[in-house]
């Protein structure tokens, strides 16, 4: 008798190991030296994620199952693995001089590169189990991540709520997945499809409700209405680094999985959860553009609009069988590199002014930032739609596709909601561009800190004047740069789209 | 070169950012006379004989969504390209010799603008209009927004929140029209040619055809949806206000010709009088609004939106005499109000208001500004000699072959254009001088702009059939669905 070893494919798995083994060292890293850490460990930071970056691009193309099935490495995965490691990469030199890091960078740091690691194994999930277990790496180092800010009591109640409602997401979905468990008897995504049609259980209450609580809990994690209340609350109260990634990665991460369980494993209950789907991505809208209009903190405003670009990005899922898998795809990218762009102006003006995350931190930017004032005009233009940025593109290939897979209506909704949109997006314009710069008065103080404790707010200094650091600004005009670009020429990016929706094997 | 034409401006725009602060104006002003030169290139080398396209580029864009890139001008487009290059010089240098805050980023928006307006004369996409479309809403956003006068980022806002939910409408509307059409034939294809070799059938023309004309009506500004009109009218500065009423508002009625008439031709027939009663509206209620308003800007604003009123009714005759004419109407209409506005903007200089009760008495020693004002406000007025009156003429003619009615009511518009017109001229150049009004006569430099805006209109008087035989050929193709359609 002889021990039949495993076949691992190291290959298939290589960026995974890369992520862990790095999010191992930059921890250990952590812990020497505090003078230099904070270089050392972002440096490190970027390698791991430059080196993860690059073995996924080594495997594009690969299109194979990984560990009995448990994970499938196919395109799709491989692209939103991209967003979210760019946008973990993004996130680095935004947390260098964070007030929140307090000499904690390697924490921080280590914890981020524990989420990506969540977020791509999350993207490769094909298998219930994985999938609510990548669910939680991702997760859990972001609840942390919220409340690193321990003198700000936004900053606490924020991680706290994320624990929460995240919980009661994650909980939720649990719930959920064991449901369509009873009903198929498989864990893994093509089994479950097959036992579903083979005993005839499309229809059945059990696997209704299994899908019912599944929806829930994916959108209580990708924030779409109606379980976004957490949404504003955690943006504006985490870091505005950690907001920045979170609002970009996580989604992409959540959107890929939903694709898999629902176009995968769920696809013999497909007229039963379209409709349903449908009406959560119009409520999404309605609610996002509506709940963006009044808010003078960017970050809730931003959050807001998150929730609606969201509602625009299941449209894609809605239809996903008719070629919208490529639009979601594409979206996602476009919304990763807009997004972006407005995260990396407001961290920088957070610093810079005392108004904190309000609207008054960007007025008058246009005369005195341009540098800064131009990216963030390009992406609130991207964010409306309007034409010349990736923005309108996406929302062209999303109309399209609804019109194509019959649901003519979705494709009037996102033209409704874009119109909503209009009003708040150009007001953050109007303030860049045709305000004169705000002036704090007298006697107005920044915005309050450590939640009122005396002894903390000694520590508090004043944020530093005039942050010219390029380390941000330079990332933040290329990705403003690229939304320009792909959206002139968007040939490369549809391409690498279409290749990506298509590994699924959807299209017919 | 059509291509070298439409990317030059935003080009120039860019390279503003560049050269060193004394040399943008210089930069910008040699860009925009530089793309005037290559627009009477376009305009010398025009095939009379033909109605197809001239200069035709066609190349993959976005493959996957059937969009192509697709470009070229023929007899209807030709002439507006011309009269685009011709007012953005005028502009471009009108604001060189005021030299505006952040000149950079004011030319750079300015070039922009020029390329979006030119893009959607020569895009023969559907989509690719629809983008351009959009797309020259956003420089004017910044530029009114800018540099305007008093409130105008509330104007600026209630401007492009209308005209982008007319366009947004418009894109649901193209979409919807390319996938019934390859539901038909099997291939996606955005292309205008292609969509009108495939027309679509009666029912669903009906819908998309209202969400077109939503997009171009408000873009005019027709009776109705001109909302947006007096702020921002009164918001905007002068160069601008220049080229939007003179360019911009022609887009609109270009639209109805190139995508409606021929993409919906069963549709426009049904509802054929719903616009001209429209049209009829805006006549009247502009000439009436244009009588009674006491801003120089507004009653420009207003008559211009009857002027437009005008130009849709020749469209929606649907003979090819009022087409002929609209197509004349836009050129000459464009050419008579962007000096008006900037002889307004003169005027305002001198009086330091834009009251007309407060003004008078100009002329009394700027002899030459009164002369130059005096032509533009007979024409106008569209004087018989001028070569508004030509088209007017063709309009009405075209009108009275079609619904006799419909032109009766017209007719009023005429007597009443010549009232507000010569108030205009009265109240701001005779009467007495106001105190603390100044009567200086034209500088050399702003009487350079204005008196070559003022020779094209009188060159064009002489012999309008420089555009009228240049149009004919294609506005007939255009009309093609409908005349088949009444015989």
């Amino acid at each position: 008798m002889s021990f039949q070893a495993p076949d691992i494919d190291y290959a298939g798995l290589s960026p995974v190991i890369a992520l862990t083994a790095g999010l191992c060292v930059v921890l250990l890293a952590g812990l020497v030296g505090r003078e230099r850490q904070r270089w050392v460990v972002s440096g490190l930071a970027i390698v791991v994620l430059a080196t993860a970056a690059g073995l996924l691009i080594w495997q594009w193309g690969a299109n194979k199952d990984l560990v009995e099935g448990a994970l499938r490495l196919d395109d799709l995965a491989i692209a939103i693995s991209l967003m979210v490691v760019t946008a973990a990469a993004f996130a680095v030199p935004l947390l260098l001089r964070e007030p929140a890091a307090e000499e904690r960078h390697g924490d921080i740091l280590a914890l981020l590169l524990c989420s990506t690691l969540g977020m791509v194994l999350l993207a490769q999930a094909q298998n219930l189990i994985s999938l609510f277990v990548s669910l939680e790496l991702l997760s859990v180092p972001l609840y942390v991540m919220c409340g690193a800010a321990l003198r700000r009591a936004s900053s606490l109640e924020s991680g706290l709520k994320y624990l929460i409602v995240g919980s009661v997401g994650s909980a939720t979905l649990l719930y959920g997945l064991a449901f369509i468990y009873g009903a198929s008897g498989s864990t893994d995504f093509a089994a479950i499809a097959r036992g579903i049609a083979d005993r005839g259980l499309a229809e059945d209450p059990l696997v209704l409700i299994g899908i019912a609580l599944a929806v829930t809990g994916l959108a209580f994690k990708v924030s779409l209405a109606p379980f976004h209340q957490w949404t504003p609350d955690v943006y504006e109260g985490a870091p505005t680094p950690v907001t920045a990634f979170m609002s970009v990665a996580t989604k992409a991460a959540a959107f890929c999985v939903f694709v898999r369980l629902f176009e995968v494993a769920l696809e013999p209950s497909v007229d039963t959860w379209q409709p349903a789907l449908a009406a959560v991505a119009v409520v999404s809208m309605l609610i996002g553009n509506i709940g963006a209009l009044g808010q003078d903190s960017l970050k809730r405003l931003l959050g807001y609009s998150g929730v609606a670009q969201g509602g625009y990005i299941a449209v894609g899922l809605v239809v996903a069988i008719q070629n919208g898998l490529e639009s979601l795809v594409f979206y996602l990218a476009a919304y990763t590199l807009m997004n972006l762009a407005a995260f990396a102006v407001i961290t920088i003006r957070e610093r810079d002014t005392p108004f904190g995350d309000d609207i008054r931190a960007v007025e008058g930017l246009g005369g005195e930032r341009p540098e800064l004032a131009w990216p963030l005009t390009i992406s609130m233009l991207a964010l409306a739609g309007l034409p010349g940025t990736t923005g309108f593109i996406g929302k062209l290939f999303l109309i399209e596709a609804a019109v194509e897979g019959d649901y003519t209506w979705l494709g009037v909704a996102i033209v409704v909601g874009t119109m909503i949109s209009l009003a708040y997006y150009l007001r953050v314009l109007a303030a860049v561009w045709m305000r004169p710069a705000a002036t704090p008065v007298a006697g107005e103080k920044a915005p309050a800190i450590a939640g009122g404790a005396p002894e903390a707010d000694v520590v508090a200094v004043t944020p530093p004047r005039g942050t010219r650091c390029m380390l941000i600004i330079v990332p933040t005009i290329v990705v403003a740069a690229a939304t320009v670009v792909f959206g002139i020429y968007p040939d490369p990016l549809v391409d690498w789209a279409s290749e990506a929706g298509e590994s699924l094997g959807l299209v017919l | 070169m059509i291509q070298v034409l439409l990317w030059a401006p935003v080009v120039v725009g860019l390279v503003c950012f560049v050269v060193p602060r004394q040399g943008i104006r210089a930069v910008s002003v040699a860009g925009a006379l530089g793309v005037l030169v290559l627009g009477i290139v376009l305009v010398a080398g025009f095939d009379t004989d033909t109605a197809g396209l001239q200069h035709p580029v066609d190349e993959e864009w976005i493959p996957d969504l059937g969009v192509r890139y697709q470009l070229g001008v023929d007899g209807i487009s030709v002439f507006l390209v011309l009269l685009t290059t011709l007012l953005w010089s005028a502009a471009t240098l009108y604001s060189a010799f005021r030299p505006p805050e952040r000149p950079r980023s004011y030319f750079f928006m300015l070039g922009l603008a020029e390329t979006g307006v030119l893009g959607a004369f020569v895009a023969q996409d559907l989509l690719l209009f629809v983008l351009f479309f959009d797309l020259m809403l956003i420089p004017f956003y910044f530029l009114v927004g800018q540099w305007g006068g008093r409130d105008r980022v509330a104007a600026t806002l209630k401007m492009v929140v209308y005209t982008l939910v007319g366009s947004l409408l418009m894109l649901v509307a193209a979409i919807a029209t390319a996938i019934l059409v390859s539901e038909q034939t099997g291939e996606l294809s955005f292309s205008l040619s292609y969509l009108q070799a495939n027309v679509l059938s009666e029912g669903s023309q009906y819908w998309i055809f209202w969400f077109f004309a939503a997009a171009f009506l408000v873009k005019m500004p027709a009776f109705l949806v001109h909302g947006w009109m007096p702020d921002a009218y009164r918001a905007m500065p002068i160069p601008v206000i220049a080229v939007f009423s003179g360019v911009l508002a022609k887009v609109g009625a270009y639209g109805f010709l190139r995508v409606v008439l021929p993409t919906f031709p069963d549709a426009t027939t049904e509802f054929q009088e719903v616009v001209m009663v429209i049209a009829l509206a805006s006549i009247v209620y502009g000439s009436v609004m244009a009588f009674t308003q006491t801003n120089v800007r507004l009653v420009a604003g207003f008559s211009s939106l009857a002027q437009l009123g005008f130009i849709t009714l020749g469209i929606f005759a649907l003979r090819p005499d009022g087409a002929d004419g609209a197509v004349l109407q836009m050129v000459n209409h464009g050419l008579v109000v962007a000096p008006t506005f900037l002889i307004i903007g003169l005027l305002a200089e001198r009086s330091g208001t834009e009251d007309l009760r407060e003004m008078g008495g100009m002329a009394m020693r700027a002899p030459v500004l009164a002369a130059l004002f005096l032509i533009v406000t007979l024409a106008t007025l569209a004087m018989p000699g001028s070569s508004n009156f030509i088209g007017e003429f063709f309009i009405l003619i075209g009108t009275f072959q079609s619904k006799l009615v419909y032109a009766v009511i017209a007719l009023i518009g005429t007597p009443l254009a010549a009232f507000y017109a010569i108030r205009l001229y009265q109240r701001t150049m005779h009467n007495r001088l106001p105190d603390g009004v100044e009567s200086r006569e034209i500088s050399l430099r702003d009487g350079l702009v204005l008196g070559s805006l003022v020779a094209c209109i009188v060159a064009l008087a002489l012999y309008p059939g420089l555009i009228l035989e240049r149009g004919e050929a294609s506005v007939e193709e255009v009309l093609q669905p409908e005349v088949v359609a009444n015989e």
